[in-house]
Formats: C-alpha cells, sequence, structure tokens
C-alpha cells in the first residue's frame, strides 16, 4: 500500500479540491483502502468496441413499436414477426436477428441498450467523429490522448488496473489508448515470428540511440510474453480482416485471451470496421446483418473467453455517431447522429434499455433528419468506469472526459 | 545545388524511395539534383506491363466475368438439384462452355483478384528503378489522398490500378484541379464512394423511381479531396454538392451511354436547377455544373492551405515547420495548384531539406526500401503478406480517408513487433544475395550509420540477424 500513501503525498491541489465534493464516488485519493474494498471486491475488466463507419442504430436495435419506424425504413425495415423477425426486447425496441447472443445476454441480465446516444460531437465526419468519440475531448482536433490511457493515468500508481497498462488491438492502436501511460499492442499474427535474440539486439540498439523505438518495443515484449503464458501460440494466419465476422473473432479471441490473463491488462480497446452502410444497407439479412452477426459472435467470444472473470467484465461497444432516420436513395443510410451502444458482461445490470426515446417524427428529429440524440454516450462511460476503477466525477470531469462537469456519470449500470 | 552528404542522404530517404543496391556514392552529394530533375521530367512513368489499358476495357471484362460466373452459379444449382451429395462439385464445371472466364486452373484467383495481384506488383516493381523516387513518392501520396479501396467491391479492386495510372500518375505534375476532376470522375472512384447510384430527386429517374441522393462522394469532395474538415463548408454544402454531380456515374453492361465500365454523365439521373454552394449560385446545365465546382473548390485558399498541411506533415514531420507550410500554400495559390511548382518548392526548401530525421518511414515505404537496399524483386506473396502484417497494403485503407501518415500510427508497440517479425524474413531470404552485412551498412547508411548501428550489425550472430538489424535500424526506419 506504500505506494497508495506516497501518491497521497504527492497530491495536487486541484485533486484534493474535489474531495470535498458531494456524492464523489470512490474517491481513491481520499480513502483509498476503502475504495478499493468497495470496488476492489472485483478484479474489473472492461473492454471498448469501437465501430467505425457509424452503425445504423435504427436499424440494430429498431424501435419497431414507434408507428413512424417501418415508414420511414421501406425496404430496410425489420419486422416483428415473420421470416427473419427481430428478436424482442421490450415489446417497443427490438433486436436485429443476427444477434441471438445479445438477446440471450440480454435476457439473463447481461446485457443493456442505451438508445438515441450520442458523444457531443454534431457534425457528420465520420473522422472527427471517431476522434471526439476516442480522445474524450469536447471537440475535434485534440487528438494528442485518448480517454482510456488518461483513465489509467488517473489511477493510482501501482495499483494493479494501472500498473498493467491499456491494451490496443491493431497494428496501428486506436487512439482511445493513446497516451503517456503505458500501451500494450496485440494483433492477430501473420508473419513467422522474428527470434528472441533479435529482438534483445534491437532492444539495446534503441536503447542507445532511439527512445521511442526502444518504449515502443519494450511494450511488445511485454504483451508477447504474457500472450505466450497464456498458450496463445504465435502461430502465423492469413485470414480476414476487422470488417468480417472471421476477423472480428480472431480479434475477439486475442483480446479475451490478454485481458483475462491475471498478469495481463484491465483495460483494452478494439475496433471493428465495414459499418458505413450507405448504399445497400440490407434489412434483416445482407451487409449489416453480416456485419452485426459479426460483432454477436464477437461478444459471444469474450463472453467464452472471459469466463472466469465474466462477472467482473463489462464490454462497451460505441460508435461515432449513427445514421439518417430516413433511408436515402440508394437503399441506405447517409451519416445521422443519434445511435446506439451496448454494454455487455457479468457486471452489468442488464435487462434494461436506457433510452429517453425522442420520437421519430420530422419535428422530433435532429435537424429533421437525424434520431436524436437524448443520452450523452460520455455520461454512460463515465457512470460505468467510475463504478468498475472508482473514479470519482471530478476526476472524470478533470482529467478522462474534460469540459464534462455538468454531465455526471449515468448511476446504477454496473451491478 | 552539391550539398552535404549527410543532409543528402536525409534528403534521399526523405523525399526518395532510399538507397538502391549498386548507386554510387556521390548521388548523396548530388541528391537534391537528382530530386529535382525528376519534377523537369514530367509525369511519372506508367507500369508495365498490364493487361489491360484502362478502366473501360476493364469495365467490359468485368462484367462479362460476372456474367460468367452468374451462369456458372446457375448451372451449379441446377447440377445440384440433378445429381447427389458428392457429385455435385465434381460437375459443375463441365456444365456449361459459356461460363469458361469462370472456371480456372486450380490455385488461379479470379480475375479481379488476379488483376489487382498484377497492378500491385507492377506498382511496386516500377518504385525498384528510379535514382531517386520523388515521382513516385509523390504518386503513393496523391494516390492516398485520393484514395479508393479494393475492398469495396469487385469493381473497385478490378480497377484500383488503372485508376491511379489514369487518375493520379498523370497530374502529378499537372494541375491540382486536373487531378480533382479526373478523380472524381473515374468510374472507380464513382463505385467506391457511391457516386454512380445516387439519383436527383427531381431527375426523371428520380421521379419513376422514387429513389434519391447518395451524398457519400459529395461529402468527402469537401472533407477530404479539397476544403479539409474546417475549411467553412456547411451541411446544406454537402447536399448540395451531391445534387450537382447527379448523373456522374459509370456505364453499365448495357453500352446505352459509352464503352461499358467508362464515366458517363447521365442527363436523366441529374437533378435539374441550379445549386449553391458555399454562397455561389451554379446555373450552368449538366456535367459543366459538377466541374464548374470543383474547379472554384481546386481553387479555393482553405484547400491550398489543406493541400500544403499534408504535403509537409508527409514529407518532412508530423508537426510540419508553419512556415514551410505558409510557402507551400502561397506557391500553390499564387500558380494556381499547379503541383510541379509546389513539388519544386519542397525540395529547394531548407526547411524541409535540413529537419531532423524523424518520421517513420510507412510500411509501403519500409517494404520498397528494403529491397532497393537489398537488390531483389518481392514476388506478389512478398507484397501481400508484410504489407497486410504491418497494416498498409496497397490500396486498401479502411476508409476514404487512406492510410494514416504520422509516428502515433506507425512506431507502435505492435507495429514495431510486426516490422521486426518482417524484416527477419527478408533477411533470411536475402542472406545469399547481398554482399558483406558490413559493407552493405556503409553503402545503404553512408553518413547516417551510427556507431551502435555499425556494431549491431558487425556482432550479429549470422548473416541474416545482421541484414535484420540493418534494416530495423533507426537510422533506417526514420527519415
Amino acid at each position: 500500500m506504500t505506494d497508495h500513501d506516497d501518491d497521497c503525498e504527492a497530491m495536487t491541489p486541484s485533486r484534493r479540491a474535489v474531495l470535498g465534493a458531494a456524492g464523489a464516488l470512490f474517491a481513491w485519493s481520499f480513502v483509498p483502502k476503502f475504495a478499493y474494498a468497495q470496488a476492489g471486491s472485483r478484479d474489473p475488466r472492461f473492454l471498448l468496441v469501437v465501430l467505425r463507419g457509424a452503425l445504423d442504430g435504427l436499424s440494430a436495435v429498431p424501435p419497431i413499436g414507434d408507428p413512424d419506424y417501418a415508414g420511414l425504413r421501406e425496404d430496410i425495415a425489420l419486422a416483428k414477426d415473420g421470416p427473419d423477425a427481430a428478436l424482442p426486447l421490450d415489446g417497443f425496441f427490438y433486436l436485429h436477428p443476427a444477434m441471438p447472443n445479445l438477446a440471450r445476454l440480454y435476457a439473463s441480465g447481461h446485457a443493456s441498450v442505451v438508445h438515441a446516444a450520442a458523444t457531443g460531437y454534431r457534425e457528420r465526419s465520420h473522422f472527427d467523429g471517431q476522434d471526439v468519440l476516442e480522445s474524450g475531448q469536447n471537440g475535434p482536433g485534440q487528438t494528442g490522448s485518448g480517454w482510456l490511457n488518461r483513465l489509467i493515468a488517473s489511477l493510482p500508481p501501482g495499483e494493479t488496473v494501472a500498473r498493467r497498462g491499456v491494451l490496443g488491438v491493431g497494428v496501428v492502436p486506436p487512439l482511445v489508448v493513446r497516451g503517456p501511460a503505458p500501451i500494450l499492442g496485440w494483433a492477430p499474427p501473420r508473419m513467422a515470428r522474428a527470434g528472441s535474440d533479435l529482438m534483445t539486439r534491437l532492444g539495446d540498439l534503441y536503447g542507445q540511440r532511439d527512445s521511442g523505438l526502444a518504449r515502443a518495443l519494450a511494450q511488445a515484449v511485454e504483451t508477447e510474453a504474457i500472450a505466450q503464458r497464456r498458450g496463445m501460440g504465435g502461430e502465423a494466419r492469413g485470414g480476414q480482416g476487422p470488417d468480417t465476422a472471421e476477423g472480428m473473432k480472431r480479434i475477439a479471441e486475442g483480446a479475451a485471451g490478454l485481458v483475462g490473463a491475471d498478469d495481463g491488462p484491465r483495460i483494452a480497446a478494439l475496433a471493428f470496421e465495414g459499418w458505413d452502410t450507405h448504399a445497400n444497407e440490407g434489412g434483416a439479412r445482407g451487409r449489416l446483418a453480416q456485419l452485426l452477426g459479426g460483432l454477436d459472435g464477437a461478444l459471444a467470444t469474450f463472453e467464452q473467453g472471459l469466463k472466469p472473470v465474466w462477472k467482473d467484465t463489462v464490454v462497451m461497444v460505441v460508435t461515432e455517431f449513427g445514421r439518417t432516420a430516413k433511408v436515402n436513395g440508394t437503399v441506405g443510410t447517409d451519416h445521422g447522429t443519434g445511435t446506439v451502444a451496448f454494454l455487455v458482461g457479468g457486471a452489468v445490470k442488464g435487462g434494461r434499455i436506457i433510452a429517453d426515446w425522442p420520437g421519430l417524427k420530422a419535428e422530433q428529429l435532429y435537424e429533421k433528419r437525424d434520431l436524436k440524440p437524448t443520452t450523452d454516450i460520455r455520461a454512460v462511460a463515465k457512470g460505468v468506469v467510475s463504478e468498475l476503477f472508482g473514479l470519482s466525477g471530478p476526476v472524470l470531469a478533470e482529467r478522462v472526459f474534460p469540459g464534462t462537469e455538468g454531465l455526471g456519470p449515468m448511476q446504477g449500470l454496473v451491478g | 545545388m552539391a550539398s552535404d552528404p549527410r543532409a543528402g542522404s536525409i534528403g534521399l530517404q526523405r523525399f526518395g524511395l532510399g538507397y538502391r543496391a549498386g548507386q554510387p556514392d556521390d548521388l548523396r552529394i548530388h541528391a537534391r539534383d537528382v530530386l529535382l530533375a525528376e519534377v523537369a521530367a514530367g509525369p511519372p512513368p506508367q507500369p508495365q506491363p498490364l493487361t489491360y489499358s484502362g478502366a473501360a476495357e476493364i469495365g467490359a471484362a468485368l462484367y462479362a466475368f460476372e456474367d460468367a460466373e452468374k451462369i456458372a452459379r446457375e448451372a451449379r444449382r441446377v447440377a445440384g438439384q440433378a445429381a447427389s451429395g458428392t457429385q455435385v462439385a465434381m460437375a459443375s464445371p463441365n456444365q456449361n462452355q459459356m461460363s469458361q472466364p469462370a472456371t480456372r486452373a486450380p490455385n488461379e484467383p479470379a480475375l479481379p483478384y488476379r488483376t489487382f495481384r498484377d497492378e500491385a506488383k507492377a506498382r511496386i516493381d516500377l518504385a525498384l528503378l528510379p535514382d531517386g523516387g520523388f515521382d513516385e513518392r509523390l504518386v503513393q501520396f496523391w494516390s492516398n489522398h485520393f484514395c479508393i479501396a479494393a475492398t469495396k467491391s469487385n469493381m473497385t479492386r478490378i480497377m484500383v490500378g488503372a485508376y491511379e495510372r489514369e487518375a493520379i500518375r498523370p497530374h502529378v505534375f499537372g494541375r491540382f484541379a486536373d487531378m480533382l476532376v479526373a478523380a472524381e470522375s473515374h468510374p472507380a472512384m464513382l463505385e467506391f464512394l457511391d457516386n454512380r447510384l445516387s439519383i436527383g430527386p427531381g431527375s426523371s429517374a428520380g421521379k419513376r423511381r422514387g429513389r434519391g441522393l447518395n451524398e457519400n462522394l459529395a461529402r468527402e469532395i469537401l472533407e477530404l479531396h479539397t476544403l479539409g474538415v474546417s475549411g467553412g463548408y456547411a451541411e446544406a454544402d454537402v447536399t448540395n454538392l451531391a445534387r450537382i454531380i447527379t448523373g456522374w456515374t459509370v456505364v453499365g453492361r448495357e453500352a446505352l451511354l459509352g464503352f461499358p465500365g467508362s464515366f458517363a454523365f447521365n442527363a436523366g439521373l441529374h437533378e435539374p436547377g441550379a445549386h449553391q454552394l458555399l454562397g455561389r449560385s451554379y446555373e450552368q446545365p449538366g456535367k459543366a455544373q459538377g466541374l464548374a465546382a470543383l474547379s472554384d473548390l481546386a481553387h479555393h485558399p482553405a484547400t491550398a492551405r489543406f493541400i500544403a498541411f499534408k504535403l509537409a506533415r508527409h514529407f518532412v514531420a508530423d508537426v510540419p515547420p508553419p512556415g514551410l507550410v505558409d510557402l507551400l500554400a502561397q506557391i500553390f495559390r499564387r500558380t494556381e495548384g499547379d503541383l510541379a511548382a509546389v513539388s519544386r518548392a519542397l525540395i529547394e526548401s531548407d526547411e524541409a531539406w535540413g529537419a531532423e530525421q524523424t518520421k517513420m518511414r510507412s510500411p509501403q515505404e519500409f517494404l520498397i526500401a528494403s529491397f532497393r537496399a537489398l537488390g531483389r524483386k518481392p514476388d506478389f506473396g512478398q507484397i501481400v503478406g508484410p504489407l497486410t502484417a504491418m497494416g498498409q497494403m496497397l490500396w486498401q485503407p479502411s476508409g476514404p480517408n487512406g492510410y494514416p501518415d504520422g509516428n502515433e500510427s506507425w512506431a507502435t508497440p505492435e507495429g514495431i513487433k510486426t516490422r521486426i517479425d518482417v524484416a527477419a524474413g527478408w533477411g533470411r531470404q536475402a542472406a545469399g544475395s547481398v554482399p558483406d552485412p558490413r559493407q552493405l551498412v556503409e553503402q545503404v547508411l553512408g553518413p547516417l550509420a551510427s556507431p551502435e548501428t555499425r556494431q549491431a550489425v558487425a556482432r550479429a550472430e549470422s548473416k541474416p540477424q545482421a541484414l535484420a538489424l540493418l534494416l530495423m535500424s533507426p537510422e533506417f526506419q526514420r527519415r
């Protein structure tokens, strides 16, 4: 516990100032032992899945009970009965038929759906939208670090979660994990592995000549060691990319393998691609259905791969924004605003739809075209990580999602 | 313009493709002149030899291929109903002589993949040749700026090489406005960003079919190809530009408006009337409306600034010197987008030439530089395997914003680990054909070689390991 004590000594005035805030949740810097006895009856795991390209929330979780839904969606509308019927959630919202595992997890209380959600970003550029989602900043253009990295950096040094670093899956790690705190990297192996002797020699060379490369290599070596202990053989395979069901499954297997390890990272981020369905999106079957099936398979893979720690796990699935409420000229949907997010895992207080439904009539839509966002994804994220990791609302508002003092962590998401 | 050999060595890596086995040492002294001579020489050479001259020929072949596939599928289905169980797979190839293009030798990929393979191989082969390679590096830069992804469909896969040859290469030292029009009107782009399907709701087809706009291409023209995301356009500009370029489409297999698979303006899809863009009204009829809009976008000050920034970031530093960005933007504006003038200014700028060696080579640059240094020529498998693993296969970015362009994307733990695996493989492959690695360090890195790298190579346990250490040395990785 000396690490904690040291850190208390080093507390900054601004951090000290938050301690008096009413309702400060698990303010570790005040009573670390107590906080970790509370939050710490579990050894939490958090995985963030970013769907790049803007998921059509109205197809993933169709509000079939809304009288305006079918008219807006025309050929791609889903139905509550007949062949390929959508899966019932609460009688108003349904789940896309390609997601039976998520439906099962929802029914067993291990999954919640957040609907009509968005970040604070209100333009429609994928790339800026993803930057805002992952940087955790109020607007685009501030891509120096990601919010998961700052989350780790805000934990007491030496504490398990902070010490294990954050895992970014992919050869190019997602922005959300980048920053000063330790990053681990992993991607499905495609090449035969180089010998460890070569790695050691390069480590020496970089140590003398290039600190940036030295740091990257050291972190790679560390992750490799965990993967080996977990029996994740470095067997190289070609395989499909992160926009296919097979690719999503491989990525999920790898992430689960590392995050499930005793000495592995507790926090990870990964990205699935291909959600930009401008044309021929499909309804119960078709392009989006295949992607949703891939995501559903990945969720089942997490459940399987993380079985021993599933009760302490939250998987959060998010996307940069939604798509137009009305189908476009090419049987797809263009860039929109409000969409869905998913919370999945044994630690989720599940079986619930979290939504303040805005309706789908023209005047209820955002700018008369998009599902109006009524829930801020950052409030959801703050709620989950405050309960999992014991960070207080003020710390989250100051460091992790700067400028969100007015947006409290949503309570009661984690059970 | 003879120069300091150390600066020349960095210049050849920063603006060119890297040392090629057998090049004379005094190239480093004349590096700047060599690169400038490539600008003066005009459009970069075209890759050779290829089966199809361009998109129009490819379009016809693609449609024929798809028709034959359909017939073969139908034949298999019928055979499947008639025969039982295990006989089906054996029986299908002989069902119909018309299905010839769809039945192929085992291990021979289907036409779109075969064409993609040949185009990719020819593109890499070409990069092994030049003395400097500034022209080829600019092709890569512009191809990524106006990127399309082969993975979208058969049509983008089969046409992506031709797209670069037709829309990018001829204009690398020409006018930006011409490259812009060539890119946005190329069938591969119209397919990639869905404009071939976009229909003006008020056009004759729109009224008849009740279908409408797809704003995908219009948005990316503004956000990614010209003004940039903070270039000062509004949501209405996106929709109006989408209206302006309705009718820019691809000729179908019926060949009603030209060669199948080529560009056509289809007036029956075009949204009639004048449309506003950035406060200006475009009243031209038909295709001229889109051309006028693209011309104004190409000459917009925000475009000059956006392009200048991207060029400086790509070649010089992740955070480029502001003075250099200003200079390039000024020249872009003054010359109305003369890309030869802008490229020349980049090489002639001392700020660009003398900057520290900080940027990581991208995976594609790393592959080309390695094969040039080792004096080897990769086959397709040696291209696709490493580039896919390192996250930058040719022409397959995950979105229309192209591959990333900064150290935060390439100097990552997993990225470095993968590069080491790749370099170890290349070291094994080349060990039999290259000279003493200690000599190779001097040839490839020249004055850039650090004592530590020299020593690491000299002490390597084997020749393959020595070569891998050279390729992974900081001096080779950064430019």
